[in-house]
């Protein structure tokens, strides 16, 4: 029973607050353009849907590209500064620099520098969501057991066997963490520089649907569009987090003894 | 009490050559601080258990750390005169390391983390799995192997720890106060099963501990050291048989070796 509980919380919560937002919408007879209810949301997204779901489609492509664009170029940044102190002093810096810049600043100039829309949405996407990999994983790949690696030493283990039976298992905690971040940032930085680009066509996003539907004042439909970008990240994050516990459920302490 | 002490276990012939000759030995670490000074030791080829004697800080783990390679001197020499170097000029023989704490992969099962020494050597888990597995047996864990660190007691973790070390055959082992942080009944056991994997193995140990009672169980030679700077500052030798009963902890015997084991120490602090 408690279980059961445990499991349906947030659905309460949800159909509460939805509960509450319908009848407050509908009391105070808020009109439509301003504020519209959950059902005229919902009754929007179906009728909407062909529209809405191609362009879905393409935030969704933009965001899974910069995504594991961030998994395997920041994994691959973070073992590059982890394995020199030289090379992660004269680095990292820049990597700040990057990860601190708005997005939205420098948006427009790679939208006039690269042709393809999308290779300039996935870069934009890119720099939004890649830092939070290359922070953890230098950080897991330093903070290895000092003893284990004097055991790796003893026992004369070369470079390539230390990183691999050693460094990457450890920093391995560190990592899934940061791609979860990287999850959630990689649909921002998608959606931001959808935004910014602005384009209609085929090309479109959902930013471009919210952008559109504010313009022609169809408030329902930007609610509708709002709500596909939150299931996707919500979908991106327990995806996410169902892949760290499956990982990490028989040795690290966050994942040991929970239910996936 | 001998200041300098030339040999431990001086009770043993001299004259074949020593499996490891240590001689004025330092070491100053780079923040100034003086943890060895003037080291002599010399364990001769026979199996030997040695026991490190010393208060906490006194420079035993830095000792032992230098002996394992882990670690520069910063004068002095270490040896190895018996040992035949190999192809690559290896310069000590092989060797067991078993630290204070298990220090296992805890994303590994327990058969993956004794094998990890002879993987790391490139030797296949199909060519090995025989061996592993009765380093395994020889600490009592044999039904263990595909468990996970996490899943076993202190005792079992450092059980593992010890058939790793053992698992390449090494000529030496070397323990860093291996012991010391588990309860005093599991403690009295793995001491009592580590004197029966070293009778059968015939190699040499060199037990780094705090413990008084500890040390006189379990070694023959027990090299004193004082407090920083850390100098070996006497060598005792306990002439009690193997194997050792636990009746032997009970006798007048041991308390006699504990007592004057005492005295060595308390000489070495009041020398400060």
């Amino acid at each position: 029973m408690r279980r059961l509980l445990e499991y349906a919380s947030p659905f309460l919560v949800g159909a509460i607050l939805l509960t509450v937002w319908e009848v407050a919408v509908d009391a105070a007879a808020v009109p439509v353009y301003i504020l519209p209810s959950p059902l005229v949301i919902a009754r929007t997204l179906v009728d909407d849907f062909g529209t809405l779901y191609p362009s879905l489609l393409v935030t969704l492509k933009i965001t899974l590209l910069a995504f594991l664009g961030s998994a395997a170029g920041g994994l691959a940044i973070g073992v590059l500064l982890a394995s020199s102190r030289l090379l992660e002093r004269g680095l990292f810096p820049y990597a700040v620099v990057l990860q601190v810049t708005p997005i939205v600043a420098i948006a427009p100039l790679i939208i006039i520098w690269v042709k393809d829309l999308t290779v300039a949405l996935f870069i934009c996407a890119w720099l939004v969501a890649f830092f939070p990999v290359v922070a953890n994983t230098v950080t897991g790949l330093n903070s290895t057991d000092t003893h284990l690696r004097d055991l790796f030493r003893l026992y004369g283990a070369s470079v390539p066997q230390t990183m691999l039976w050693l460094k990457l298992p450890s920093a391995l905690p560190y990592y899934l963490a940061g791609l979860r971040i990287s999850g959630g940032l990689a649909l921002i930085g998608a959606v931001v520089a959808e935004f910014v680009a602005g384009t209609g066509g085929t090309q479109s996003g959902l930013a471009y649907r919210i952008l559109e539907s504010a313009y022609r004042l169809r408030i329902p439909r930007v609610f509708a569009a709002l709500v596909l970008i939150a299931l996707t990240g919500i979908a991106i994050f327990i995806a996410l987090s169902l892949l760290t516990r499956l990982l990490l459920r028989h040795w690290h302490d966050s994942a040991v003894g929970r239910r996936l | 009490m001998t200041a300098s002490t030339p040999s431990v276990g001086s009770s043993r012939p001299k004259a074949r050559r020593p499996l490891i000759e240590i001689q004025g030995m330092h070491k100053t670490f780079t923040n100034g601080t003086v943890a060895l000074e003037d080291i002599n030791l010399r364990l001769p080829a026979e199996a030997q258990f040695l026991a490190l004697l010393g208060p906490s800080g006194c420079g035993k783990t830095t000792l032992l750390r230098i002996i394992a390679g882990l670690e520069e001197p910063t004068a002095g020499s270490i040896e190895w005169p018996t040992t035949v170097h190999d192809a690559f000029g290896k310069p000590r023989p092989e060797l067991g390391f078993v630290f204070q704490d298990p220090t296992l992969m805890p994303w590994a099962s327990v058969f993956e983390n004794v094998y990890l020494p002879l993987r790391i050597k490139g030797l296949s888990r199909r060519m090995v799995r025989q061996h592993v597995m009765e380093a395994l047996a020889q600490v009592g864990l044999r039904d263990f192997a595909n468990a996970y660190p996490r899943e076993l007691s202190g005792g079992m973790r450092m059980r593992v720890s010890v058939a790793r070390a053992l698992v390449t055959r090494p000529s030496v082992l070397l323990m860093d106060e291996p012991f010391a942080a588990l309860d005093e009944i599991t403690r009295l056991k793995l001491d009592r099963d580590l004197l029966n994997v070293w009778q059968r193995h015939k190699l040499t140990v060199i037990f780094v501990t705090h413990s008084i009672f500890e040390s006189v169980y379990l070694a023959d030679p027990i090299a004193v050291m004082s407090a920083r700077p850390g100098r070996i500052i006497a060598d005792l030798c306990v002439n009690e048989p193997y194997p050792r009963s636990d009746a032997f902890r009970m006798s007048v015997a041991y308390n006699g070796y504990c007592r004057d084991v005492s005295a060595a120490l308390s000489d070495g602090m009041k020398d400060d």
